[in-house]
């Protein structure tokens, strides 16, 4: 589908890129190796997650618990953030792939801003709680629960950083619609940092017990 | 000022125009690629497949010599009763390191030797998919190697040393119970040669999926690609679980966390289930290059097809699948409970079974065979040999009862000392002498390889199969000393005797490669050919050693053993007949008009930061957060590299980089690299029939 549409394109040269080499899948190397990364981080999270629901009710009748510091409407709020960026990522995608370069731009950096958000979000959400008092070392669910959505954190993070790169060889002219794949790969890594989200989500603030 | 703004901003307007030959440039210092394929430089910034594998087996070799020589002092510290060779606290260094180093620095390290070498040769290919990743990914072991190994000798004489066992459970390793830094020179060690293995994990099975030449359909792949490509899928899914469980031990120890603080209300039983979900399959990842190995050796040496391709094939994959399945067998006296214990005793009887179908598959393979006992074939025997026996005792621990009466035992260490040892590292040593040849043009020598061979494998059962018996009697691994009245004084003196006999066959070993190595220089260098066991896979249909290049064009493969059947055919009488030379068919290597990837400085500058930032986490965190700078900007010195040396003419065949690896898309080294081989290969036979019809 990515193929039809640089094809398309206005500005398309017909150079061949790694995209449209010709692999035994018909993948290209890059995106392929990007899926099997994301294999690799499903178990990351997994262990990541397991941990947590192993952890989480191993506190002391009178220990700062799940319930006492979340605020789910806030945290819902800024999860919202995040899956919107995945919308906003979509169209980044998209417009590249349409050679709409400008397009690119914006919706690279809307990205990346929402993204920050959610980060933000997070940032404030740990002071939060550190002032309520769960600290990281405070019980097992502070240390479970500070590992978990920390290194989402530092998930998005990377990804943020991504995204600004891309951005940043975007308005050197080094992102032209030839490229459009690399956007999209990171397109894919940025999705499942999202995906991963909502299942940490769901697991970790709707359902605390 | 303005001048120099406007010619800044102008190549940025003209980029969207075709680029020509003018907007070649030379940029700053750094940035341009290393050159030159002659010298000791060239191999730190090699990324050809081939040099990376040979650093490999040389890195895994080395450091094999120091896991023996750990193995040696165990053994001199057990030999009599009552030992005192070396203290209780440095013997949990020494056993410890012995194990982590025996796993993680020399059977996987060569194994991912063979991987390197042999996967884009046997399916094909120019490199593998990602050959700056290739060099970084070895680099990034050599740096977790060294960092680990180094633990041995920082603050004194295995005073630094991890000393938790090669499992580490907590909460042993807790600072309350293991309060020197060995457990973090553990844990940060791991990390890195687990992200050094994640990421030739990915590079590899791209390579297979990706990269197979036309023709190379899955069933169509030597069994050898097949367990590699399965152990390789077997690391990108175990992997992340021990860098979790590493990472909340690593949190434990330096920021108080309470992941194993039983005082908490902790249960580190939780350890145990993340090291062994990870620990298993990784019992695989040892084992099945091996099995790889062997499958191919013995269909050589037995002059017929291997036996039940496909059942190979699928057993290998059942064993992927079921490997992840009997994990708490580990656990069986942790109390997990009877039904548990009971689901995974089931399971671990099942996966002998796969197992089992290899075993018979190779004998059938061999059954009324041309066999021809060469040392690699004798090695391939021994694994079969060697590794029934450890896969008979392994089944042993599946029933349960059983299994607790030896679980800690040296029955334990006898068990997966006839595997790892009986099974994989004489299935790699076999693999040394197979395809040594091809490597380095010349063959190992047979006299010492046999002798090597039987020397070592004397030496092997007489000093793990009388831990058996230790183990039956009672004597308990990772104790320093035992009593003169405990009755284990004779067994354990055989075994230390026959420790150092193992020494002596490793010792031949090297000693071969060095006798082989003159006696060819000697000779003045002749050609052992690109064939010289009359083998099957696509390897050796090139030059020995393999040139940069692998193949002089891309080779369009028509059925399983491509080669052989290009050699051989049947007659009217439907004997088998030679049908064409083998060098006819090979390639010789003269095609020097293939473009291959530049060679990198930033794979070893990336593995010198990721070194930094281990030994940061350990000493100072500052020191860390320095090196996660540097590495973060060599990660962008990376990208911005150059795809190409400026100055080589022509194109490079560009199997591509990492994800962020901007090179492809450079207007000036772009023009279609793939179609120049396939091309080359559609157009040949035109030509030649033009000629003819001419």
């Amino acid at each position: 589908m990515a193929e039809t549409m640089t094809a398309e394109a206005p500005g398309h040269t017909p150079e061949h890129h790694d995209g449209e080499h010709h692999t035994s899948t018909g993948l290209s190397n890059e995106k392929l190796a990007m899926w099997v990364f994301l294999g690799s981080e499903c178990l990351l999270f997994g262990g990541l997650i397991s941990t947590y629901m192993f952890n989480k009710g191993r506190i002391g009748p009178n220990d700062v618990g799940p319930e006492d510091v979340f605020d789910i409407p806030f945290t819902s709020v800024s999860s919202f953030v995040l899956l919107m960026s995945s919308l906003t990522m979509v169209f980044a995608v998209s417009s590249i792939a349409r050679g709409d370069l400008r397009g690119n731009r914006i919706w690279l950096a809307t990205t990346a801003a929402l993204g920050a958000t959610f980060v933000a979000g997070q940032v404030y959400e740990f002071t939060a709680f550190y002032s309520e008092g769960l600290g990281f070392t405070t019980n097992l669910f502070g240390s479970a629960f500070y590992a978990l959505t920390g290194f989402h954190g530092a998930h998005v993070t990377i990804g943020i950083i991504m995204l600004m790169s891309l951005l940043v060889m975007s308005m050197r002219g080094n992102l032209g619609p030839e490229r459009a794949e690399t956007v999209e790969i990171i397109g894919l890594y940025w999705h499942f940092v999202d995906i991963v989200w909502i299942v940490i989500f769901t697991i970790v603030y709707l359902f605390p017990q | 000022m303005t001048v120099t703004d406007r010619t800044i901003t102008a190549p940025e307007e003209t980029l969207a125009l075709p680029a020509g030959p003018a907007i070649a440039h030379r940029p700053l210092g750094v940035f341009t690629r290393p050159q030159g394929s002659e010298g000791w430089r060239s191999w730190l910034f090699t990324v050809d497949h081939k040099r990376i594998g040979i650093m490999y087996g040389a890195a895994a070799l080395f450091f094999f010599l120091v896991g023996g020589a750990e193995a040696l002092f165990i053994r001199l510290q057990l030999a009599t009763p009552n030992g005192s060779v070396i203290g209780a606290g440095t013997y949990n260094g020494v056993f410890t390191m012995h194990g982590v180093t025996m796993v993680f620095l020399v059977i996987m390290p060569m194994a991912a030797a063979f991987a390197n070498y042999l996967l884009p040769l046997q399916v094909g290919a120019r490199d593998v998919a990602f050959p700056r990743l290739n060099a970084f990914s070895f680099w990034c072991f050599l740096a977790g190697g060294m960092l680990l190994t180094s633990s041995i000798l920082v603050g004194g004489w295995f005073q630094n040393a991890p000393d938790g066992g090669w499992f580490a459970y907590a909460p042993n390793t807790g600072l309350l119970f293991s309060p020197s830094k060995g457990i973090d020179f553990y844990a940060v060690g791991l990390q890195i040669l687990g992200i050094a293995s994640l990421v030739s994990a990915i590079n590899l099975i791209v390579t297979v999926l990706n990269m197979r030449t036309p023709g190379m359909s899955f069933f169509r792949m030597p069994v050898l690609t097949w367990m590699l490509l399965i152990t390789q899928f077997l690391l990108l899914f175990a992997l992340p679980v021990i860098t979790v469980a590493l990472f909340l031990l690593m949190f434990d120890r330096l920021w108080d966390a309470n992941f194993f603080n039983v005082e908490a209300g902790a249960d580190p039983l939780l350890w145990q289930h993340l090291f062994w979900i990870f620990g298993h399959p990784e019992v695989y990842i040892l084992i099945l290059p091996a099995f790889g190995i062997v499958s191919e050796i013995i269909p050589t040496f037995s002059r017929k097809p291997l036996f039940g391709y496909h059942f190979m094939v699928a057993s290998g994959i059942a064993i992927g699948f079921m490997g992840w399945g009997v994990w708490a067998h580990h656990m069986f006296t942790s109390g997990v409970g009877p039904l548990s214990v009971a689901a995974f005793s089931v399971s671990t009887m099942f996966i002998a079974v796969p197992t089992g179908v290899k075993i018979l598959n190779w004998l059938a393979t061999m059954y009324r065979g041309r066999l021809r006992f060469t040392t690699p074939m004798l090695y391939a025997v021994g694994v079969v040999s060697m590794f029934t026996i450890g896969g008979l005792s392994g089944v042993t621990h599946s029933i349960a009862p059983s299994d607790t009466q030896q679980t800690d035992t040296y029955y334990i260490v006898a068990h997966f000392h006839y595997v790892i040892f009986g099974g994989a590292l004489l299935g790699l040593f076999g693999g040394f002498y197979y395809w040594w040849p091809k490597a380095f043009g010349y063959k190992l020598n047979e006299g010492w390889g046999k002798a090597s061979f039987w020397v070592m494998l004397i030496g092997f059962n007489f000093t793990f199969g009388p831990m058996h018996i230790l183990g039956l009697q009672g004597m308990s691994r990772r104790i320093a000393t035992y009593r003169a009245d405990e009755g284990f004084a004779l067994w354990n003196m055989v075994a230390t005797i026959s420790s150092f006999v193992i020494a002596l066959g490793v010792l031949m070993f090297f000693w071969n490669v060095y006798v082989s190595t003159r006696n060819w220089k000697r000779a003045g260098r002749p050609d052992v050919g690109p064939d010289p066991w009359d083998a099957r896979g696509l390897e050796w249909m090139t030059a020995s050693p393999v040139p940069e290049h692998n193949f002089d064009e891309d080779i369009e493969v028509d059925r399983l053993d491509h080669f052989w059947h290009r050699k051989y055919g049947k007659d009217e009488n439907g004997r088998i007949v030679r049908a064409a030379p083998t060098s006819e068919i090979a390639h010789d290597g003269s095609n020097t008009n293939v473009h291959l990837p530049s060679p990198s400085y930033w794979p070893i500058v990336l593995g010198g930061g990721i070194l930094l930032v281990g030994y940061g986490i350990i000493y100072n965190l500052w020191l860390a957060a320095a090196g996660l700078v540097f590495l973060v900007a060599s990660i962008y010195g990376w990208i911005l590299e150059p795809a190409d040396d400026p100055d080589a003419a022509g194109h490079h065949d560009d199997h591509g980089d990492d994800h962020g690896g901007d090179d492809h898309g450079d207007p000036d080294s772009n023009g279609g690299p793939s179609g120049n081989g396939e091309s080359a290969t559609a157009d040949e036979p035109a030509e030649t029939e033009e000629a003819t019809v001419g």
